[in-house]
């Protein structure tokens, strides 16, 4: 028997999940703009509810530009099966609504994107699940969080607003000796420049409205499943491991197998709780998929660029950037994400919070906004923003002190981003 | 011994390609079970699926008579599918093999070496810890409705089934 090719991954960010359209043969992903399939008969009606059979019901549930977008992004990961959801706090939900029930705990990384800080915080609070901080760059503080109310543990593979590489292997040790799932959030890596799975994650999330989009047009969120976690066998999941109430009592686990965390995420979280994503807004981040690795690419070599002609300018104190021989997490940059670490980065101005404000005052060409991951240059003062509702202390805490600006670097020709930045310190 | 950590699709997509009957080792009649869902899925895609279940036996599960055991079995079977546990498909293959069956296929979790070898040394082919139904969903594109990675890329059009709008199938070679 002939060995098969396994395809490479910028094939796999072209096809996976995408063959020509079966009913027209239309080659691009059509946009199934509809809420609803009709059924061929009341039997098939049935089988689709009970989930014997494969197809699409809803809209809420599944759609088939969806779940092109969902193969693609399980496809680039490693998992077994995606989910496609509304945005990344929506797939961030449905994992915990899978995994916990009130009166749980999971532990977290405390350098998290901060809209995760207070969906942990305070959201989830609401639901009586309980988050345990720990350190990203301390594996060993994840293992003194454990109690035996620890569900899972959550990380971000590289730490929004970035410099912070985790050291995935050494925290998914932790996990896989507590028995519990090991969740990485690999918005800011994407799987081009990093594959959690490889380091023994269990289930990824996505903000896919950042660079697995890029275009700065879509909001949306994935779920990977990686397949790896014994849900039967742990017993401690009964979402997965015990007969299911609002399906005749099957057991997920058990019917579906290696992928059966995503289909719960799907037949239970997304169908009663329906953060479901456009059908158009999935067409256009599996349009922007498409290009991730090129995108990827330029937006680390310009991220480096501008870093490194920042760490010379005499108005700048610091840069917080991996990329940067000499900081801190170079070594695990080297590592976990040797094509380059992202496009996110900090650094501080020796002229604290008032230069900072005049920083992004004066850009002309990066654009003075909340996001990352998209074509266009960005720039953001934390301190007078996102961070603005904090103290001092908390702001200093989260990385966020009054000197600190964040860039997320697009994908202008650099010079051109250089000179932005040159213009608008001079003119502060 | 073949490699029976992993399959190439090709293999897969062969064995279902050529098998019409399945006889099914192990076939609930609660409709939750899996070997349920596989049975209806199978019999749905155009396989005459036979069931196999000594407590079972006469009765008919979706709407196919219950045979206790292989041996009785009088027409030709393709497929053993065994939903029974690792240590049970060793008897399980022993018969598969008397009654000319072409390929064991044990189901997901469920492996065993030593019936493998007994099987191919016989000249049959062998199938470990998949499910056929997810294999056939998979292949044909189906599975990716459930955004399932189907480890498959492909610039052909999927093959629409005869009947009804949601239906992808596999080119048959039997
Ligand atoms: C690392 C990270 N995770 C999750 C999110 C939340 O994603 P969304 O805005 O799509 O809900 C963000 C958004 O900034 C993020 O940067």
């Amino acid at each position: 028997m002939t060995a098969e090719r396994k395809p490479g991954f910028d094939t796999l960010a072209i096809h996976a999940g995408a063959q020509p359209d079966s009913a027209t043969g239309a080659r691009a992903t059509p946009i199934y703009q509809t809420t609803s399939f009709v059924f061929d008969n009341v039997e098939h009606a049935a089988a689709l509810f009970n989930l014997e059979t494969f197809g699409n019901i809803y809209t809420r549930i599944m759609n088939p530009t969806q779940a092109v977008l969902e193969e693609r992004v399980a496809a680039l990961e490693g998992g077994t099966a995606g989910l496609a959801v509304a945005s990344g706090h929506a797939a961030q939900a449905l994992v915990f609504h899978t995994l916990l029930a009130p009166g749980d705990e999971f532990i977290a990384a405390r350098q998290l994107y901060g809209g995760s800080i207070n969906q942990f915080t305070h959201a989830f609070k609401k639901c009586g699940w309980e988050v345990r901080w720990a350190d990203t760059t301390d594996a060993e503080s994840f293992r003194a969080a454990l109690t035996p109310k620890t569900k899972a543990i959550f990380v971000e593979s590289i730490a929004n607003p970035g410099g912070i590489i985790t050291d995935l292997e050494a925290v998914a040790a932790v996990a896989k000796q507590a028995g519990v799932p090991f969740i990485v959030d690999n918005t800011l890596a994407t799987p081009y420049l990093m594959r959690p799975i490889e380091y023994g994650a269990d289930i990824i999330v996505h903000s896919l409205t950042k660079f697995l989009g890029g275009h700065g047009n879509s909001i949306g969120g994935a779920i990977v499943d990686c397949g790896t976690f014994d849900w039967l066998k742990s017993g401690r999941y009964p979402t997965l491991s015990a007969p299911c109430a609002s399906y005749h009592g099957i057991t997920l686990a058990e019917t579906f197998g290696n992928f059966a965390f995503a289909i719960a995420c799907r037949v239970l979280g997304l169908r009663d709780l329906g953060p479901a994503i456009s059908p158009f807004n999935a067409f256009l981040i599996l349009t922007g998929i498409e290009t991730l690795p090129l995108r990827m690419q330029r937006h680390c070599d310009n991220a480096l660029a501008v870093a490194t002609w920042l760490s010379g300018h005499d108005q700048i104190a610091w840069v917080n950037y991996a990329g940067l021989p000499g900081n801190e997490f170079h070594e695990a940059a080297k590592r976990y994400s040797p094509k380059g670490a992202g496009a996110v980065f900090t650094f501080g101005l020796k002229g604290g919070y008032e230069a900072g404000i005049a920083l992004v005052s004066n850009v002309k060409l990066f654009s003075h906004l909340a996001n990352i991951g998209d074509t266009r240059s960005l720039i953001i003062h934390p301190a007078s923003t996102t961070h603005r509702q904090l103290t001092d202390e908390q702001r200093i805490r989260a990385g966020a002190g009054p000197e600190v600006v964040r860039l997320s670097v697009g994908l202008e020709s650099v010079e051109d981003l250089i000179a932005d930045l040159d213009q608008a310190l001079a003119a502060a | 011994m073949k490699n029976h950590d992993s399959y190439s699709d090709a293999y897969i997509r062969d064995i279902l390609a050529r098998s019409r009957t399945i006889a099914m080792v192990g076939a609930s009649p609660t409709p939750s079970r899996p070997s349920y869902f596989a049975m209806k899925y199978l019999k749905e895609k155009g396989f005459r699926v036979i069931p196999v279940n000594p407590g079972q036996e006469g009765k008919t599960i979706l709407g196919e008579r219950v045979y206790a055991a292989l041996p009785e079995i009088k027409e030709k079977v393709d497929i053993v599918d065994i939903f029974r546990s690792s240590g049970a498909a060793l008897g399980i293959t022993r018969e598969a093999i008397a009654i000319g069956a072409r390929v064991v296929w044990m189901q997901l979790g469920v492996r065993n070496d030593e019936a493998a070898g007994l099987a191919e040394d016989a000249g049959l082919q062998v199938v470990m810890n998949r499910c056929p139904k997810i294999e056939y969903g998979r292949l044909s594109g189906e599975l990716n409705w459930a955004g399932v990675n189907s480890r498959m890329i492909s610039s052909r059009r999927p093959l629409l089934g005869p009947k009804g709008v949601q239906h992808r199938v596999l080119a048959t070679k039997a």
